[in-house]
């Protein structure tokens, strides 16, 4: 656990800062640590995938938490009790072909338990199950104080720490209930639609008869053509379902990264014409009436796995994701966030829709009922920040706001103008937390703390 | 903290009443930085624009001339605003040839703001960054540094200890998340420069402080004003001294 100074990023690589970072094994180590650790504090940090800055702390001190114990259980009921360093991946490594999946996976498999439950993160099933949080029995947490508390749902604390991106506490440990599935399989409806209004209208209509469900949208697409999308709705298959070269084995999973990036590319890669021609060739190869695939987990969780390190495929000055929700009824605002980024051609290598279902209890958690769109944009983009700016005050006005674990960008105004139980988090973390020793430059950015 | 595209949330200006300077803030200000520290001598700096703004403005009483101050003064903004975004230090002299040739002491003593002055304030500005682990030092240079002229050579040779130092730290604070960005305008049509006939490739206060926020924007190290001045110093530096040393001006 030799501490040694580096310079961090999130996923997006932009706006570096340097910290010292520490490798802690076990929970006492991370405890010494914290005892140590400088004016300028600490935070958790796991496998890097927020966007932007919340696992960084510049000038002070950074726990990389992968390290940390390493174990996890699970009971013949599903209940999986693991150390916060331990990634989705190799949780669903162990868990699949045991016939269990993780109640939540975001779009990568390689995050933290850890981060899962500091970011609450949600998944294709939001609109059926929820977020990660929701699944929690227990969390384990080392608060300021170095003790090693056991929360519940029933403590104002555990909501705290539940999307509250890592400044209550070091999460040490996390106790969830899993799903049973009979293969490492999914039956996948596909459907193409022709504009905004008929994605909206669809998934409306048919959101509820699936567990996952998720559109990518065309966002060069313009005029009536605009919003034009492709639907993927997923249920976990039944050995029935499989073609017959997978039938002896259904619940096989070992998935591997299928390709890496280059480790330099050169900025302007992702550009209008290559974006729209990866668009044409995406919608145009999607069923215009819907229909049925099979498709194993990973290529329908997680695509971008399959390339490894592809945030440096945006180049050198790195992307931001934007990702929003407002409330079912607020359509009006995405409509006019879409037709505004499809004028003006913002370039977007990703763009997904979701709807929303009930969110958790956490205070600085993101998802609540409505329509979330996620936008993945190079940073190099003229006239990018003052665009941003203004979905900004749009999804405000409109009762929404945005993802912490994706946000790089929004002002503490925004912040504390979208997100209403700032205060009450804020006076359970002082109370957790009175000397402020965790702070991110997230926290710093927003005035979180 | 500054933020993926750019924008940052603080900003200290030395020189609290540099022209250069309040454009440069203005336009951070109206890109989201919400708290300024002016700091200036005597205290006093004009505050209300910024804060029409919105921007929360503190001023401070600054000397160049005494660099024993710098050090606290650093502290002090950082009390006042937490953790410096951007640091630009702004202030500066220029006085004519003629007088200083008349009074050495004078020279010495403009020489010691617009070289000693930056040295000092500049290495201070440079620990809390450094210990913040990010942040941004503009320093102001001029093109006059980088290949000094008889017209001017007590002020172009402050400028090119100036520049060399900008250079020197940029290179020490490498790898520690903090930053230099140095930047040389041409000759700047403005207050310091009044009475004065503007030489080829002039520009505005309003110019350097554009090229200043887009360098704060990428990863910029060094930024010429206007940008073809690059160029055509690449091609002075190389003029022979017989011919640079008959340049009128």
């Amino acid at each position: 656990m030799t501490p040694g100074m580096t310079l961090l990023t999130g996923w997006g690589r932009t706006a570096p800062t340097r910290a010292t970072v520490a490798r802690p094994r076990t929970a006492e180590e991370a405890a010494a640590l914290l005892a140590k650790a400088g004016g300028r504090g600490v935070v958790a940090r796991g496998l890097g995938r927020a966007y932007g800055d919340a696992a960084q702390n510049a000038g002070g001190l950074v726990l990389d938490c992968t390290a940390l114990e390493r174990s996890w259980h699970v009971d013949s009921a599903g209940l999986v009790t693991a150390s916060a360093g331990i990634s989705l991946h190799d949780l669903m490594t162990a868990l699949v072909p045991r016939g269990w999946f993780v109640p939540v996976t975001p779009g990568t498999r390689y995050v933290t338990v850890g981060g899962a439950v500091a970011a609450d993160v949600h998944g294709k099933n939001h609109h059926v199950d929820s977020s990660f949080g929701a699944h929690l029995r227990s969390l384990r947490l080392l608060t300021a104080d170095g003790s090693l508390r056991t929360l519940t749902p029933r403590d104002d604390l555990f909501w705290a720490t539940v999307g509250g991106m890592g400044l209550t506490g070091v999460i040490t440990e996390a106790t969830f209930r899993c799903v049973p599935v009979e293969t490492a399989w999914v039956r996948v409806d596909v459907e193409r639609t022709r504009d905004l209004d008929e994605t909206l209208a669809t998934m409306t209509a048919t959101d509820d008869g699936h567990r996952y469900t998720v559109a990518w949208i065309d966002l060069l697409a313009r005029g009536g053509r605009m919003g034009r999308g492709v639907l993927t709705r997923g249920d976990h298959a039944v050995p029935g379902d499989l073609p017959a070269r997978a039938r002896g084995n259904p619940l096989a999973f070992a998935p591997r990264p299928l390709l890496s990036a280059p480790p330099r590319v050169p900025g302007g890669l992702l550009n209008r014409a290559t974006v729209r021609a990866f668009n044409a060739a995406w919608y145009g190869k999607a069923p215009a009436a819907p229909r049925r695939i099979v498709q194993g987990i990973a290529p329908f969780f997680h695509p971008l796995d399959g390339v490894d390190g592809w945030n440096r495929m945006y180049g050198p000055r790195g992307f931001v994701q934007y990702q929003f929700v407002v409330p079912l009824g607020a359509e009006e605002t995405l409509r006019r966030v879409v037709e505004r980024l499809s004028g003006a051609g913002v370039v977007s290598f990703l763009t997904v829709l979701k709807r929303f279902g009930a969110g958790t209890p956490g205070m600085l958690s993101f998802p609540m009922p409505g329509w979330t769109l996620a936008l993945d944009i190079p940073a190099g983009q003229s006239g990018l920040a003052a665009m941003l700016t203004e979905f900004d005050e749009w999804v405000a006005a409109a009762g929404g706001r945005l993802y912490l674990a994706k946000d790089s960008r929004m002002s503490a105004a925004t912040m504390a103008a979208t997100y209403p139980r700032l205060p009450q988090w804020r006076e359970i973390r002082r109370r957790a937390d009175p000397d402020g020793v965790f702070v991110s430059d997230l926290a710093r950015r927003l005035r979180l703390c | 903290m500054r933020n993926a595209l750019g924008s940052v949330d603080t900003v200290l200006l030395l020189g609290g009443r540099s022209e250069i300077g309040l454009a440069i803030v203005e336009r951070l200000v109206r890109r989201g930085a919400r708290r300024v520290v002016l700091a200036a001598r005597g205290g006093t700096a004009p505050v209300e624009d910024l804060e029409r703004l919105g921007a929360e403005v503190h001023m401070l009483d600054f000397d160049a001339a005494r660099p024993q101050a710098h050090a606290a003064l650093i502290e002090e903004a950082a009390a006042k605003v937490g953790d410096l975004d951007v640091v630009i230090p702004a202030f500066g002299v220029l006085g004519s040839q003629a007088v200083y040739d008349a009074d050495p002491v004078a020279a010495a003593r403009d020489v010691a703001v617009n070289f000693g002055g930056h040295v000092s304030i500049g290495l201070a500005a440079a620990r809390r960054l450094r210990e913040q682990g990010h942040g941004t030092l503009v320093v102001l240079s001029s093109v006059a540094g980088v290949r000094v002229r008889r017209a001017n050579f007590v002020y172009g040779s402050a400028k090119a200890g100036l520049d060399g130092f900008a250079q020197g730290l940029a290179d020490a604070l490498h790898g520690s998340g903090a930053r230099v960005v140095v930047v040389r305008p041409g000759f700047v049509i403005g207050r310091m420069t009044r009475g004065m006939t503007p030489a080829p490739m002039s520009v505005t206060a309003a110019e350097v402080a554009d090229a200043v926020v887009e360098a704060l924007d990428t990863r910029k190290g060094t930024v010429w004003v206007p940008a073809r001045l690059r160029l055509a110093f690449a091609v002075m530096r190389l003029l022979p001294r017989p011919i640079w040393r008959r340049l009128p001006r």
